[in-house]
């Protein structure tokens, strides 16, 4: 089984973000990159499917900058076996490649490299749309598995259990499928320094949006973007009665 | 222009966030459409009749879609949505689920998680983790959305004379299927919906210790979350999850027991109307936007609290 595993460049998840003051969008410059929380889990599980034998090859694959080969490398590093980067220099985040535009993308690789599987985070940490994936299942006519907290291969069919708001739900889904990966699906390793060595000799392939010949011209315009309205801190209160007595007869919510 | 709306329900009742997102196409103008599609959900369509606003309904009713399936429904709002110009569903795990499928169906760039319509085609939408407001324009002739339910009032379920059209179930797809569900069982009121919501963090400690929590939900007729944190440690299910990923929620009271504050769960609380912070680390980023907030051992103040209310 061959697995590709579509990741992101994004801010990292430790940065405070900030808003340009122009309102075009976040600042990006000079601020720490790092793979998408959620895309780091799917490497890992679609990692442990090869060693634990279910799996032959993982592909990962990026569209981002030249700079995205970095998040590239962090993914070998973790097992993957080759990578390939979709260069372009539009923004990935907001007002640029949107994620329409990215399944299209990511099926004509589908189409071309044959996997049986794709494994993606749910959502990237920037622009947080929550549609790639079921966009590329949409259009390769494929089941999807979303928000997976649990994925078990069985012949020619997956078992799926998905974090819904009601609890869980455990889907029965046909091979080739697409799954997107919630945050209890698995804990990602830490990368150990000679599989970062070995990461860097990996094959690294990058090619151009438009050798994919699909149409990714935006749909969205961003008419601005702001800071959210700040709210403020209030008051500490010293003894649980005085927290009853604000509640009751200054906030009157009890 | 008319909009279409997904129903959130479980063949029996319609749930409330459909309520909110019929809230939100009133801001949009024109006659709203409610699609029904599950199993023997005759009630629901009824219902969705019955809301204030809504003048059609289409009620798809086939044994397969029980479970109403992403394979299933996406279709089925493929074929529908080309009738209109706006297709709305809550940013609940259903409608992201759903949603994205149907929209890259039609062509479309969906916009998730809607909290303010300006017109037709303006809509402000969280990105960042809430951290930024991005107001986008779609050119898209139909406009695919996913509404969160908490910025949008909902709308009476009474008063509506909808009519009921049951429309042609597509044949049921053979991709998918289901295969079985834990889902938490409650007296307690929804998450999503509820008044008051009490959370608990990774200070509680441990899953028998969450006990005190639910006991002063009880108390209060309120609706228990927790943080990622205490939802990771295993003190509780996923589905009480409080935050980005998780349930956004809005209640008229929040409050938050040794919970720290990352910003992951703030971008899920912070709408609600009055916060509360029980906490022992008097630093915690939870006060800085607590409106009261009381510094001490929770397993000394939650019994108080509940015993003096």
């Amino acid at each position: 089984m061959k697995i590709l595993v579509p990741v992101k460049r994004v801010i990292d998840f430790n940065v405070k973000v900030r808003v340009k003051t122009d309102g075009s969008g976040v600042d990006l410059a000079n601020v720490k990159m790092s793979m998408n929380p959620f895309d780091e889990i799917a490497v890992e599980e679609a990692v442990r499917l090869k060693e634990g034998g279910k799996a032959t090859e993982v592909i990962v694959v990026t569209i981002g900058p030249a700079k995205a080969e970095e998040q590239l490398r962090t993914a070998m590093a973790i097992g993957a076996d080759r990578g390939i980067l979709v260069k372009t220099d539009a923004p990935t985040d907001l007002g640029g490649v949107e994620p329409l535009a990215v399944a299209k993308m990511l099926k004509a690789l589908v189409e071309k490299e044959k996997p049986d599987l794709v494994i993606m985070g749910k959502q990237s940490i920037d622009d947080d749309s929550n549609q790639t994936g079921q966009m590329l299942a949409a259009l390769l006519g494929w089941p999807q598995g979303t928000f997976a907290s649990k994925l078990d291969i069985e012949s020619g069919s997956l078992k799926v259990t998905r974090e819904v708001d009601g609890g869980l739900e455990t889907l029965s889904l046909k091979t080739p499928a697409v799954i997107t990966t919630d945050l209890r699906l698995n804990e990602p390793r830490y990368a150990k320094l000679p599989d970062i060595m070995k990461a860097k000799k990996k094959p690294m392939e990058t090619i151009e949006p438009s050798a994919l010949g699909v149409d990714i011209a935006p749909r969205l315009t961003i008419v601005k973007v702001v800071e959210p309205a700040k709210r403020k801190g209030g008051i500490k209160v010293k003894t649980v009665d005085e927290l009853i007595d604000k509640l009751k007869n200054e906030a009157k919510v009890l | 222009m008319s909009i279409l709306v997904l129903a959130e329900h479980d063949n029996k009742t319609l749930r409330p966030a459909t309520l909110n997102v019929i809230g939100a196409a009133k801001n949009l103008g024109g006659e709203i459409h409610v699609l029904v599609a599950g199993a023997a959900c005759g009630a629901v369509a009824e219902a969705a009749a019955k809301c204030e606003g809504v003048t059609k309904v289409l009620k798809a009713d086939n044994a397969p879609l029980e479970h109403q399936l992403a394979e299933d429904i996406a279709p089925l709002l493929h074929e529908q949505g080309k009738n209109y110009s706006h297709i709305l569903a809550p940013a609940t795990t259903h409608g992201k689920n759903v949603l994205p499928r149907a929209a890259a169906l039609l062509d479309v760039q969906q916009i998730s998680d809607v909290i303010v319509i300006h017109d037709a085609e303006t809509f402000d939408r969280p990105v960042y983790a809430g951290n930024a407001i991005a107001t986008v324009k779609s050119s898209d002739k139909i406009k695919v959305m996913t509404v969160r339910t908490t910025n949008f009032d909902a709308v009476k379920n009474s008063g509506g004379s909808g009519v009921v059209e049951t429309i042609n179930a597509a044949t049921p797809n053979t991709l998918s299927s289901f295969a079985g569900q834990e889902l938490s069982k409650s007296e307690r009121p929804e998450l999503t919906a509820a008044k008051i919501v009490i959370s608990g963090g990774r200070g509680v400690g441990s899953k028998e210790n969450f006990a005190i929590i639910e006991k002063l939900a009880d108390k209060l007729g309120a609706a228990v979350g927790a943080s990622r944190a205490a939802v990771d440690a295993g003190y509780v299910p996923n589905d009480y999850q409080v935050g980005q990923t998780g349930k956004i929620v809005a209640p008229n009271l929040y409050i938050a027991i040794g919970i720290s504050g990352a910003i992951q769960h703030l971008a899920g609380m912070k709408d609600s109307k009055i916060i509360v912070a029980i906490n022992k680390d008097g630093e915690a980023p939870i006060f800085g936007i607590a409106d009261y907030g009381l510094v001490g051992d929770l397993f000394q103040i939650i019994p108080e609290l509940e015993g003096k209310l």
